[in-house]
C-alpha cells in the first residue's frame, strides 16, 4: 500500500523539556484520503500518546486548524494527495503557545474575539415580528459571518505574532459582521474599540490571513472596510 | 498523595454549549449566577453542523399554523411523542424565531426583508395535505449561525465558560437532591467539583456508536451514561435516526434542504423511487420511512454502483447559481467527500446514523422526570435539554424540530432554573461527591493492561451498524449485545498508554469510549424488549406498530450490578389546550 511519512511536532510538558519531531508512516487507504483521517491512524494504530483537536471532521466546527508544510489549514478538509508531498511537517498554530503536541493555547484568541462586543447591539425599540432586511442588505453579511474561528488566519499574521495586544484578523472580521449588519446600532461603540494601534491600524494588509482562511474569507477586505467607516 | 479538588459554587450549571445549552446559558445569566462546562470550546459544539433549518409556522410565503406543525410532529413521531411537549414547541416556535432574529441570526430573507423559509421532510399544510414552506435558514449554515449568535449572546450577559472541561459524575445526595458536576480539566489534568442550586444537562447525542454517521468525534452519549449512573433513566433508547442521505463510504450528512429545494432520489434504473413510496409528499416523506426504502432499493439489486450498494441524490436540475446561493455548504462537503460537483453530478448517498430520538425523560417544560411503575415525578432543580432530552420526538424527529427544540426548551429550561435558584438552598453536597467519577478517571489514567481505544471501538461501531440500524431482527440484535458485553469485559484489561496529564486525548477517549459501550448496550437492550415496528426501530419479524402493547415509553435504567432494566411509562397523550391526535397509521 502506498504510504507517506508524517513528520509531527511533538511536546508534553509533563516531561519533553522540549519540543521534538517524530516520524510516522502512514497508509494510504483510499483515494483523497484526508489529513484528519491520517492523524486518527497515528492515534489508534500506532502512537496512542499523539494530541490534537478535532470534532465535527466536515469543516464547520473550527477545531482542526495546524501548520502544515508551513501553510495553516484545517486537517479535515485537506486531502493528503493536493499536499504533493511524500513528507509532511505538520506543526501547531503559529503565534499561539503550546498546550500539548498540536495543541495550542486559544485563551487569548477567544478574549480578543469578544473585545470586539460582537453581537447585535440595538438603541431604538425592537418590533414584534422580525426586522425587516432586504436580500441586498442581508447580502452584506455573506462572507463575514460563515467565519468558524478556527484560528488559521490570525495565526498566520506577523502583526498577531509580533504585537501581542494586536486583535487579529479573525476577530477584526467579526467586528464587520455586525458592523455591516443593517439591523445593528452599535457602531459609536465599537469603532473606538477598533480605531487603536493595536486595532485596524496595525494591520499591513500583507494578505497572509486570506490566504489562510480555510473558508475562503476575507479578514483584510474587512479591515479595509472598517477604516473606511472610521474616515468616514 | 492527596488529591487536590477546586471548588465552584453557582445557582445555575449548565453542562454542554450546544444550542440547547447556550440558550438556558443566555437566558439564565440574565437572572442567576450561571456556569457552562463543555468538553470543547462552545462553538466547536456539534450545533454547528446543523446545515438546514429550524421549523416555525411562521407563514412567510404561504398559509401556515402551529397546529398543522403539531399534527406533523406527532404523526411524524409515530405517536410516541408526548403530545402537551409537541404543542408547547410548536406554539412557542414563531416567538422563538423572532427571538432569534432580534438577537442578530443572520437568516436569509424573502423578497419582502422577511425570514425566508423552505419545504423539509414530513412538513405540511392541512394536515398533511401537501409540503409546506417552514423551515427557517441561513443558506446550510442554519446550526452554525445559530450556535455562534447564541455564544454572542450568553457572552454579552456575562456566562462564565468552562470550555475543555470532562464532566465525570453528575453528584446527586443521599436525599435524592442533584448538587453538581464533577469534571477534569482536560487542559491541565486539575480536577473541580461544580456546586450548583439549578443543573441543566444539555449534552448532545450519541449517535458516534455506529460506523456510518453524520455524528462529531464527541457525540458519544457522555450525558446519558452520566444521569443513568446518578440513577436516572433514559428514555426511549432503542430509537435512533437514521437520516437517509450520508455521503456513501464517509457518512457525512447531505441536508434534507437538498430534496426541500428540489432535489431527488434515483436509483439505479434511474427511477425516482419514492413516488411509489410516498405519492403525496414523494422525496419530502419523514426520515425513517425514506431511509427505509433505500435500504429496500438496495436489498432489491436496484442500487447504484460496482456493488449496487447506494443510491443517487440529484440536485444539479435547480441551477449551479441556486446552489451556490442556497447550499454552498453541501457543495464543498460533496466535492470534498464524493468528488463530485453537484451542480453537474447526482450525489452518491445512503443511510447515515444522525440523531437519538429518545433522551432523558422531561415534563413539556425540560423538567426531568424519574419514578416507575407509570408513576413519574419531576426531579426539583434538574432540567434536560436539546438531543439528550426526550419528549417532542417520540420514535422519529422531523427534520428542523431539533434546532427548535434546543431554542424553545432551552428558553424554558433556562427561565425555570434560575428561578428555581433564586428560591432554593443549595443542597448539600454528599462526602462522597465526585468519588465515582474519581475511581473511574483512576481507573483509566494508570489502565495498564493489553486493549487499547480502537481494538473496542472498530468492533463495536460495525456491529452496531451491522446489527441495529434501519433493519433489525431478535437474532442480530442479539448478536449486538453479545458483541457489547464482551467488549465491556475487554474494558477491564484496557491500556492507556499516554501518562501525560495534560491534554491526555488517550485518557478523553477511554472515558468516552466507557460510555459509549454503555450507551450501545443500553439501546440493543431496550430494543430487543420492543417486539413491534415504529419510527427508527423497525424489526422485520415485527414489521408493524402495536398500539395495544407499545404505545409507551421504554425507560432503562442501570442496576448496580451493571445489568440494564426497561421499565415502561404512558405517552402523554393529552395535550395542553388542544384535543389528541389519536394514533392513525402512518401514510404521506
Ligand atoms: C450534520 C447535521 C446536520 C443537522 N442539521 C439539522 C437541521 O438542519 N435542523 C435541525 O433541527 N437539526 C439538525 N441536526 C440535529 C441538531 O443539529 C442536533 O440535534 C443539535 O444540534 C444538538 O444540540 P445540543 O445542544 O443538544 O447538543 P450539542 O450541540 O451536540 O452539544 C453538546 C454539548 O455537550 C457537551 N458535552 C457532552 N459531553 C460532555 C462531557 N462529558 N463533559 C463536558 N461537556 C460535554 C459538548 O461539549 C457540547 O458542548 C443536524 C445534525 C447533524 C449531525
Ligand atoms: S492583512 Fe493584516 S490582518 Fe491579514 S495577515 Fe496581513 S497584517 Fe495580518
Ligand atoms: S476568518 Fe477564516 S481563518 Fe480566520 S478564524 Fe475565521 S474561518 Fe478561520
Ligand atoms: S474537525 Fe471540525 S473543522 Fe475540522
Amino acid at each position: 500500500m502506498e504510504t507517506v511519512e508524517l513528520k509531527i511536532f511533538r511536546y508534553d510538558p509533563d516531561k519533553d523539556e522540549k519540543p521534538y519531531f517524530k516520524s510516522y508512516e502512514v497508509e494510504i487507504r483510499r483515494p483523497g484520503m484526508l489529513l484528519l483521517a491520517a492523524l486518527n491512524q497515528i492515534k489508534w494504530e500506532i502512537d496512542p500518546t499523539l494530541s490534537f483537536r478535532r470534532s465535527c471532521r466536515e469543516g464547520v466546527c473550527g477545531s482542526d486548524g495546524l501548520n502544515v508544510n508551513g501553510v495553516n489549514l484545517l486537517s479535515c478538509l485537506t486531502k493528503i494527495s493536493c499536499l504533493n508531498s511524500k513528507r509532511i511537517v505538520i506543526q501547531p498554530l503559529p503565534g499561539m503557545p503550546v498546550i500539548k503536541d498540536l495543541v495550542v493555547d486559544l485563551e487569548d484568541f477567544f478574549a480578543k474575539f469578544i473585545t470586539v462586543k460582537p453581537y447585535l447591539i440595538r438603541r431604538s425599540s425592537t418590533p414584534d415580528k422580525e426586522f425587516i432586511q432586504t436580500p441586498e442588505q442581508r447580502k452584506h453579511l455573506d462572507g463575514l459571518y460563515e467565519c468558524i474561528l478556527c484560528g488559521c488566519c490570525s495565526s498566520s499574521c506577523p502583526s498577531y505574532w509580533y504585537d501581542k495586544q494586536y486583535l487579529g484578523p479573525n476577530a477584526l472580521l467579526r467586528a464587520y459582521r455586525y458592523l455591516a449588519d443593517s439591523r445593528d446600532e452599535g457602531a459609536l461603540e465599537r469603532l473606538p474599540i477598533l480605531n487603536d494601534r493595536h486595532g485596524v491600524w496595525r494591520c499591513h494588509t500583507i494578505y497572509n490571513c486570506v490566504k489562510a482562511c480555510p473558508k475562503e474569507l476575507n479578514p483584510t477586505k474587512a479591515i479595509v472596510g472598517i477604516r473606511k467607516m472610521l474616515l468616514n | 498523595m492527596s488529591i487536590k479538588i477546586e471548588q465552584h459554587v453557582y445557582d445555575v450549571l449548565i453542562l454542554g454549549a450546544g444550542g440547547a445549552g447556550l440558550n438556558a446559558a443566555q437566558v439564565a445569566s440574565q437572572y442567576a449566577k450561571t456556569a457552562v462546562i463543555s468538553e470543547v470550546y462552545p462553538t466547536r459544539s456539534h450545533t454547528i453542523s446543523a446545515q438546514g433549518g429550524i421549523s416555525a409556522a411562521l407563514g412567510n410565503y404561504e398559509e401556515d399554523h402551529w397546529h398543522w406543525h403539531m399534527y406533523d410532529t406527532v404523526k411524524g413521531g409515530d405517536y410516541l411523542g408526548d403530545q402537551d411537549a409537541c404543542e408547547y414547541i410548536t406554539k412557542n416556535a414563531p416567538q422563538m424565531i423572532i427571538e432569534l432574529e432580534h438577537i442578530g441570526m443572520p437568516f436569509n430573507r424573502t423578497p419582502q426583508g422577511k425570514i425566508a423559509q423552505r419545504p423539509f421532510g414530513g412538513h405540511t399544510s392541512n394536515y398533511g395535505k401537501q409540503p409546506v414552506k417552514r423551515a427557517c435558514y441561513v443558506a446550510d449554515r442554519t446550526g452554525h449561525a445559530l450556535l455562534q449568535t447564541l455564544f454572542e449572546k450568553s457572552v454579552s450577559q456575562g456566562t462564565q465558560f468552562f470550555s475543555e472541561f470532562y464532566a465525570l459524575e453528575i453528584v446527586v445526595n443521599p436525599d435524592g437532591e442533584v448538587c453538581g458536576v464533577f469534571c477534569l480539566d482536560i487542559k491541565n489534568g486539575s480536577l473541580h467539583l461544580f456546586h450548583t442550586k439549578s443543573l441543566v444537562l444539555a449534552t448532545g447525542g450519541n449517535c458516534r456508536i455506529f460506523a456510518t454517521t453524520s455524528n462529531a468525534h464527541i457525540n458519544t452519549g457522555d450525558g446519558v451514561a452520566m444521569a443513568m449512573r446518578a440513577g436516572f433513566s433514559w428514555s426511549d433508547p432503542e430509537f435512533f435516526q437514521f437520516h437517509p442521505t450520508g455521503i456513501y463510504g464517509h457518512g457525512n450528512l447531505i441536508t434534507e434542504a437538498v430534496r426541500g429545494e428540489g432535489g431527488y432520489l434515483i436509483n439505479g434504473e434511474g427511477t425516482r423511487f419514492m413516488e411509489t413510496y410516498a405519492p403525496t409528499i414523494k422525496d419530502l416523506a419523514p426520515r425513517d420511512i425514506v431511509s427505509r426504502c433505500i435500504g429496500k432499493e438496495i436489498v432489491e439489486g436496484r442500487g447504484v454502483g460496482p456493488n449496487k450498494d447506494y443510491v443517487l441524490l440529484r440536485i444539479d436540475h435547480i441551477g449551479a447559481d441556486e446552489i451556490m446561493e442556497k447550499l454552498p455548504g453541501i457543495h464543498e462537503l460533496a466535492l470534498i467527500f464524493s468528488g463530485v460537483d453537484c451542480t453537474k453530478e447526482p450525489i452518491p448517498v445512503v443511510p447515515t446514523a444522525h440523531y437519538q430520538n429518545g433522551g432523558i425523560p422531561t415534563n413539556y417544560c425540560g423538567d426531568v422526570i424519574k419514578g416507575s411503575n407509570g408513576k413519574y415525578d419531576v426531579v426539583p432543580g434538574l432540567y434536560a435539554v436539546g438531543e439528550c432530552a426526550a419528549s417532542v420526538h417520540g420514535a422519529n424527529r422531523l427534520g428542523t424540530n431539533s434546532l427548535l427544540d434546543l431554542v424553545v426548551f432551552g428558553r424554558t429550561a433556562g427561565e425555570r432554573a434560575a428561578k428555581y435558584a433564586q428560591t432554593s438552598a443549595l443542597a448539600k453536597l454528599p462526602d462522597e461527591a465526585g468519588k465515582a467519577g474519581l475511581e473511574k478517571l483512576n481507573r483509566y489514567a494508570n489502565a495498564n493492561g493489553n486493549v487499547r481505544f480502537n481494538d473496542i471501538y472498530q468492533k463495536l461501531i460495525d456491529t452496531m451498524q451491522l446489527n441495529m440500524s434501519v433493519f433489525r431482527t431478535e437474532e442480530l440484535m442479539k448478536k449486538a449485545l453479545t458483541d457489547v458485553e464482551r467488549f465491556e469485559e475487554m474494558l477491564k484489561d484496557y491500556k492507556v498508554d499516554d501518562r501525560s496529564t495534560v491534554y491526555n486525548l488517550d485518557l478523553i477517549e477511554a472515558l468516552e469510549l466507557d460510555n459509549m459501550i454503555l450507551v450501545a448496550k443500553t439501546a440493543t437492550v431496550a430494543a430487543l424488549a420492543r417486539k413491534e415496528s415504529r419510527g427508527g426501530h423497525f424489526r422485520d419479524d415485527y414489521p408493524d406498530r402495536d398500539d395495544k402493547e407499545y404505545l409507551k415509553h421504554s425507560e432503562a435504567s442501570l442496576a448496580p450490578d451493571g445489568s440494564i432494566s426497561v421499565d415502561y411509562r404512558p405517552v402523554r397523550l393529552k395535550p395542553l389546550t388542544v384535543d389528541t391526535f389519536p394514533p392513525k397509521a402512518r401514510v404521506y
